[in-house]
């Protein structure tokens, strides 16, 4: 399908648009209706956490026990909590939690395996089984239950939520930085700087790594979503973020004791993060189809 | 192929191995100091240093690793005070087969429901049927099981009152209601993997239904259903069950959160309520049954290549 496409895009007339990258640039929005929506959808939840001191119309910790469970009215759009706080406002101030401790356990995460893909890759012989079957190791729990180990040592909060959730993301990168590794390893630009003795940890550096780099970014937009549907999970088991911090998976907890009879306590951090989490993941494959390299020969 | 059959197993040995070194590591890393957790807070240097060499623990890593691994083998796998029990009876006994139940319940039932749907999406191609499917997959993977499972609460359990809210009855001993109660949380762990299944038998069974033996197979005069259903779908078992082997973490980290949205007492409340009591001989428990099954599971399936694709059975 996308290989009509970019037939047709390259068969529009060239004297209607100004320069060859604005005009690559604007067609991929229009080329993906579904990925542009979802974007604005990203961007607006980025910007809601930006701006949420502004936007919130509560303050999203203070309690006022008149107005407990109440469901959603003109003046509270998504009703309070059982401590009388205001849903919105606390949804708006969770994006916060959720996008920061994405983002940054993505870069843990990212980095972790960029160093344990490169020796993998780079070493060779036992020492690259040894790291392999490491990668196996760490790969054989799935991410949830290493981050619950990860809290076991490390404990509560925010920031340990970021480094338990950065931790046991390592695995899947490393794998696959290994495996560009692999590719560019054996390409003839690697084998000719070689030759031209330059030093080896300068081809590394110069040669190697930008070609890794990339599909390691592509990667990292894909697994932000993972790692906030992992940090809310650990967040909605009762171990990450302690209250009363505005998190969305801590909010879906708390409501779930009330389901019969306030269900929008649950509802509505859920639908927040659900809607997020959709978005990112269209966001994701689109970013995937238009810049994966691996994906581009094939089409 | 026993040769390489062989090799496999060697190499998943190894992996083993990892793991138990780091869920060992794991009680070393914890903190506080086990002693002095367990001589409470006035204790003589004698009696401290007594208990230490009395539990092994003045040994060098290597030594105490392998007098753990050995007891671990054996299922001494020490006792849980707050379960006030055996780990071994709490965890493997008790835990375990709750999450296995469940795991397998949706796994069957996924199955069931997505390998049709992507089948009908793979003939119906870009109709709206397909295209509905495809929204639905997108959204099951996407959407978060604790959230699902408390709307199917809310709608089917509360609002309906068709099923009960939670609580586990165990489908060994009395079966339909064990089924009865495994209904709900069975549909919010299998959603997701409806989704994928859909998505997989959908892509594959496409490239399927151009090859030449397809053709031929319509060349033949065969039944369109015989075509599809025996020829096509015979051919979607393999990257089916690498995939399934592959996602085996994300269906027992679904089986975590959804015990806790239905209060089912199997591996995930176990292991949440290990880290609130810090209790970390059962949090170490929770994570080598989880490994051992991931990895034992995958071994399994690379194992089962030969027979799924005939072709892979001539030995080199």
């Amino acid at each position: 399908m996308s290989v009509q496409m970019t037939k047709g895009v390259a068969a529009a007339p060239i004297a209607a648009t100004p320069s060859p990258s604005a005009k690559s640039r604007r067609s991929v929005f229009i080329r993906r209706p579904f990925f542009t929506a979802a974007l604005l959808v990203a961007v607006a939840y980025v910007l809601a956490a930006i701006f949420a001191p502004h936007v919130a119309p509560f303050d999203p910790v203070k309690q006022d026990f008149n107005v407990m469970m109440k469901a959603p009215s003109v003046v509270h759009w998504m009703g309070t909590d059982s401590y009388g706080q205001d849903i919105l406002s606390r949804v708006i101030f969770g994006a916060r939690y959720a996008l920061i401790i994405g983002i940054f356990s993505v870069m843990i995460g990212a980095v972790g395996g960029l160093v344990i893909g490169l020796a993998a890759g780079l070493s060779g012989g036992w020492a690259e089984w040894g790291l392999m079957r490491l990668i196996d190791a760490i790969l054989a729990l799935p991410s949830l239950i290493l981050a619950v180990a990860f809290i076991a040592i490390l404990g509560q909060g925010v920031d340990k939520v970021v480094i338990a959730v950065g931790l046991s993301m390592i695995g899947p990168f490393a794998r696959t930085v290994r495996s560009d590794v692999m590719q560019v390893r054996v390409q003839l630009f690697i084998e000719a700087a070689q030759l031209m003795s330059i030093s080896y940890l300068r081809v590394v550096v110069r040669h190697v790594l930008p070609n890794v780099i990339f599909p390691l970014a592509v990667q990292v937009t894909i697994r932000v979503s993972e790692a906030i549907l992992v940090s809310s999970s650990l967040s909605f088991l009762g171990i990450g973020v302690t209250p009363p911090t505005p998190d969305w998976g801590l909010m879906i907890s708390e409501g779930r004791d009330f389901v019969s009879f306030a269900p929008w306590m649950s509802a509505m951090p859920g639908f927040a993060l659900a809607l997020l989490l959709i978005a990112l993941s269209i966001v994701g494959d689109g970013v995937r189809e238009e810049f994966d390299p691996k994906l581009g020969k094939e089409s | 192929m026993l040769f390489k059959a062989l090799g496999k197993i060697a190499q998943t040995c190894v992996v083993l191995f990892v793991v138990s070194v780091a869920s060992f590591g794991l009680l070393k890393l914890a903190p506080g100091d086990p002693i002095q957790i367990m001589l409470g807070s006035e204790y003589s240097q004698e009696s401290y240093d007594s208990l230490r060499s009395e539990l092994g623990l003045d040994q060098p890593f290597l030594v105490q690793y392998a007098d753990w691994a050995i007891q671990f083998v054996q299922g001494n796998w020490g006792t849980s005070y707050v379960a006030r029990a055996e780990i071994f009876t709490y965890a493997f006994k008790e835990a375990l087969p709750v999450t296995l139940t469940l795991a397998s319940f949706s796994l069957v039932f996924a199955i069931l429901v997505g390998v049709p749907l992507g089948v009908l999406s793979a003939i119906k191609k870009d109709t709206i049927f397909d295209a509905g499917s495809a929204v639905l997959a997108l959204t099951g993977t996407a959407f978060p099981s604790f959230l699902l499972g408390i709307l199917l609460i809310w709608f089917f359990a509360v609002k309906l009152q068709l099923f009960p809210v939670m609580g586990y009855v165990s489908p060994w001993e009395n079966f339909w209601l064990g089924i009865y109660h495994m209904i709900l949380p069975g549909l919010t762990l299998s959603t997701y993997f409806i989704a994928m299944i859909t998505r997989l038998t959908r892509a594959t069974l496409i490239e399927v239904l151009e090859q030449p033996y397809i053709a031929a197979a319509r060349a033949r005069g065969e039944p369109n259903w015989r075509v599809v259903w025996v020829h096509g779908v015979r051919n979607i078992a393999m990257p089916l069950v690498t995939i399934l082997g592959l996602q085996l973490g994300v269906l027992l980290q679904g089986t975590v959160l959804t015990e806790t949205v239905f209060n089912l007492p199997g591996v995930g409340q176990m292991l949440t309520s290990a880290v609130l009591g810090r209790e970390y001989l059962v949090v170490q428990a929770g994570v080598m049954m989880t490994a051992v099954l991931f990895i034992g599971v995958n071994l399994l399936v690379d194992l089962s290549y030969p027979f799924l694709d005939p072709r892979l059975r001539t030995s080199k």
